[in-house]
């Protein structure tokens, strides 16, 4: 897995709340069977008009925004689906953090899996960076200090789970890590439940 | 480690200390403790303090558009699945729900379901396809065939598997990557969720049913007012519903950003479950039973945060906006941003009623609607059929709508058809399709044109979920039946 440290760059505000993972990446190209290249059809109905033509107000068509690795985006962002898409086409057009007030969690988790950075801020903390993105003033991400540094100088800290900041910042195999190191706790664990609870293994 | 001891609960529902000393066996006055906790401790394989714990995971469901990507990474690092006996694969969200006779037009729609039909081969996994009788959406299946059973855990790599946690399961949906730890290790990294309980009393009145409640909650709690919870649904009103109804309320979980949804189990889910295929039978029947009558939350047990509801004091819903916690009573009107409280939520209301085509302040009995949608892993269940069903008895839908029923699955389709609620769909002007997602998620050629404007039964009335540009307005099985007969929304008491 790709790991994360550090990034210093622009990011790109988007104001809007609840930014759901069917407006991130839309249904209709789920039917796509790979995780690759998804990156054209992030935000596809935002990004594009009904003629196929980019909108120029939208955020990521603004050339000032182009390549942007720091989304701030909106409370709630990612909720809703489940699909590990809006992750994927996200990180494929650039995305390696967002800070938001929340998250859907399962978009939430899903950023660790693919090396990206979800980071929780305050809504005050969050009004300041969406200043900051949208005076195009740089922002730094330090997961190891779990901190977003400012260029006035201010710093914002940020909760990171222990175990999901580990595997992040060492772009660990998290399912071999598993095997290897919890493989016989797992063996244990069935071996004890099959006798309390046989009817779960019934058939095996 | 909440004992200080490893502690075991035996089938009949006694702690036991893990020693090999009979001695030593003792009933532990324990902590009392939420039924999410009895869940989750139950399942920890390795505690990784604060919280954190590797989770065991029982069951997992995988349908065809999240998993190509998951079985493409087993295939990369060569690992088998673990327990096969534990996973069950269905087509449902790209499938088409006619013409089941034909080849799928889409190709795309074609390969992903033959994809799975492939990957559930390759691995050894149970797999339903489109010709299978029990075919049907992963939600409502898994249910119907006591695949789902209380106290397990179960995921599915969708946000709707908290429909499950109507049983006493701890069900969550998950990503693609996750799935794939699952298949491979039948574990889960999690931290523990916060506990959130709503207690329903009262009784709902007469037209005011589980979706109508939920979204009431979802309003007042807002889109990500249960992040970071498990919600424990309790009171009056939820011990009286059906298992049916109890699915509807939990399914909807996920809208207001909560972790899962949960119901104790009591004798209207073991009376459920008795003689569901995939059910235990005889004396394991008996075995599981015992352990599942000990699955509630303990009288003094502590939740972070609750939540009181008066059944009987609310009206039947319909959303208004893009987001299911903007909701009000089907005779309210839409709000008006100039009264928002916050900037934010004024731009919110503005965004959504803009999108929606709705001018502030306007009765929502006023909104023509064209489009009827009476189906989804909420609401496409038998009851939910019945409900719709006896409302249009009679009765015809308006002439410029267009209705469709989706049955959950095959069996609720062979079941409708066996009370004769297919002929009372037809004969109002509904069609009558074969089971899948369908219009909830748009993703086979179910999906509207830009401006329509749908009475759904679903869960989601984000921008673009039924077709770009489309408009959706969340309601219950009968509001979306008065809606057909009316042509706008309506309020379903008044054809009760």
């Amino acid at each position: 897995m790709e790991s994360f440290s550090r990034l210093t760059g622009r990011a790109a505000p988007l104001r809007a709340a609840n930014v759901d993972t069917d407006i991130i990446f839309p249904a209709r190209f789920l039917l796509i069977t790979s995780k690759r290249g998804l990156g054209r059809y992030a935000f596809y109905e935002w990004r594009y008009g009904p003629d196929g033509k980019a909108r120029p107000d939208f955020v990521l068509n603004r050339p000032e925004f182009e390549g942007a690795e720091i989304l701030v985006a909106g409370d709630n962002f990612g909720c809703g689906s489940s699909r590990e898409q809006a992750p994927w086409a996200l990180r494929d057009l650039g995305v390696r953090c967002v800070i938001s007030t929340s998250f859907g969690e399962i978009f939430f988790a899903n950023c660790f899996k693919n090396g990206m950075l979800p980071v929780v801020v305050t809504p005050d903390q969050l009004q300041a960076l969406m200043a900051d993105a949208e005076a195009g003033s740089p922002i730094e991400v330090d997961l190891k200090a779990q901190e977003v540094r400012r260029r006035d100088g201010g710093f914002i800290s940020f909760p990171v789970e222990p175990w999901r900041r580990d595997a992040l910042l060492h772009g660990w195999d998290e399912i071999a890590i598993v095997l290897n190191q919890d493989g016989d706790a797992i063996a244990a664990f069935e071996q004890s439940q099959r006798a309390a609870k046989p009817w779960l293994y019934h058939g095996e | 480690m909440i004992w200080g001891y490893i502690i075991r609960r035996h089938p009949w529902g006694k702690l036991q200390l893990a020693t090999p000393s009979s001695v030593l066996q003792v009933r532990v006055s324990a902590p009392d403790q939420t039924l999410y906790e009895k869940l989750w401790s139950s399942h920890v394989v390795r505690d990784y303090g604060d919280g954190a714990a590797l989770v065991y995971i029982d069951r997992q469901l995988l349908h065809e558009v999240s998993s190509p990507q998951t079985f493409e990474g087993m295939r990369v690092s060569r690992r088998p699945v673990r327990r096969p006996a534990t996973h069950l694969t269905v087509v449902d969200h790209a499938v088409p729900t006619r013409d089941r006779d034909k080849p799928i037009a889409d190709p795309l729609a074609r390969e992903q379901v033959s994809l799975l039909a492939a990957n559930a081969q390759e691995f050894g996994l149970s797999h339903f396809s489109l010709k299978d009788p029990r075919q049907g959406i992963v939600h409502v299946i898994g249910p119907e065939l006591g695949f789902t059973l209380p106290g397990m855990t179960l995921v599915c790599s969708d946000s709707h598997t908290s429909t499950h946690g109507a049983f006493g399961a701890l069900a969550f949906g998950i990503g693609a990557s996750e799935s794939e730890a699952v298949l491979a290790t039948q574990t889960l990294r999690q931290t523990r969720a916060k506990t959130m309980k709503v207690c329903i009393t009262g009784r709902l009145s007469r037209g005011v049913g589980a979706k109508d409640l939920v979204l009431a909650l979802i309003g007042r709690l807002g889109s990500a007012g249960a992040v970071g919870h498990a919600i424990e649904y309790a009171g009056e009103a939820v011990r009286r519903m059906s298992m049916e109804a109890r699915m509807t309320l939990c399914n909807m979980s996920i809208e207001a950003g909560a972790r899962t949804g949960l119901i104790a189990p009591d004798e209207t889910t073991f009376a459920y479950l008795d003689g569901r295929p995939m059910a235990p039978k005889g004396e394991l029947w008996k075995a599981a039973l015992a352990h599942w009558r000990t699955l509630f939350s303990d009288p003094d047990a502590a939740f972070d945060k609750t939540v009181t509801l008066e059944a009987s004091t609310l009206a039947p819903q319909a959303t208004w906006g893009t987001s299911p916690d903007q909701t009000a009573p089907v005779n309210a009107c839409t709000p008006d941003p100039a009264s928002a409280e916050t900037e934010a939520d004024r731009r919110k209301i503005e965004r959504a009623l803009a999108y929606m085509g709705l001018a502030p302040r306007t009765p929502l009995s006023e909104v023509a609607i064209d489009n009827v949608f009476i189906g989804s892993c909420t609401n496409g269940r038998i009851e939910d059929l019945r409900a719709a069903a006896g409302l249009i008895k009679g009765r015809r839908i308006a002439p410029h709508v267009t209705a469709i029923a989706v049955p959950g699955s095959g069996q609720v389709k062979r079941q409708a058809e066996a009370e004769g609620l297919d002929l009372i769909f037809l004969d109002a002007g509904f069609q009558w399709r074969d089971a899948g997602c369908s219009l909830c998620v748009a993703m086979n050629n179910d999906r509207l044109p830009a401006g329509a404007r749908c009475a759904s039964t679903s869960n989601r009335n984000f921008e673009g979920r039924q077709g770009v540009g489309a408009r959706t307005h969340l309601m219950s099985p009968i509001s979306a039946a008065a809606a057909a007969i009316a042509g706008h929304i309506a309020d379903p008491r008044d054809y009760l």
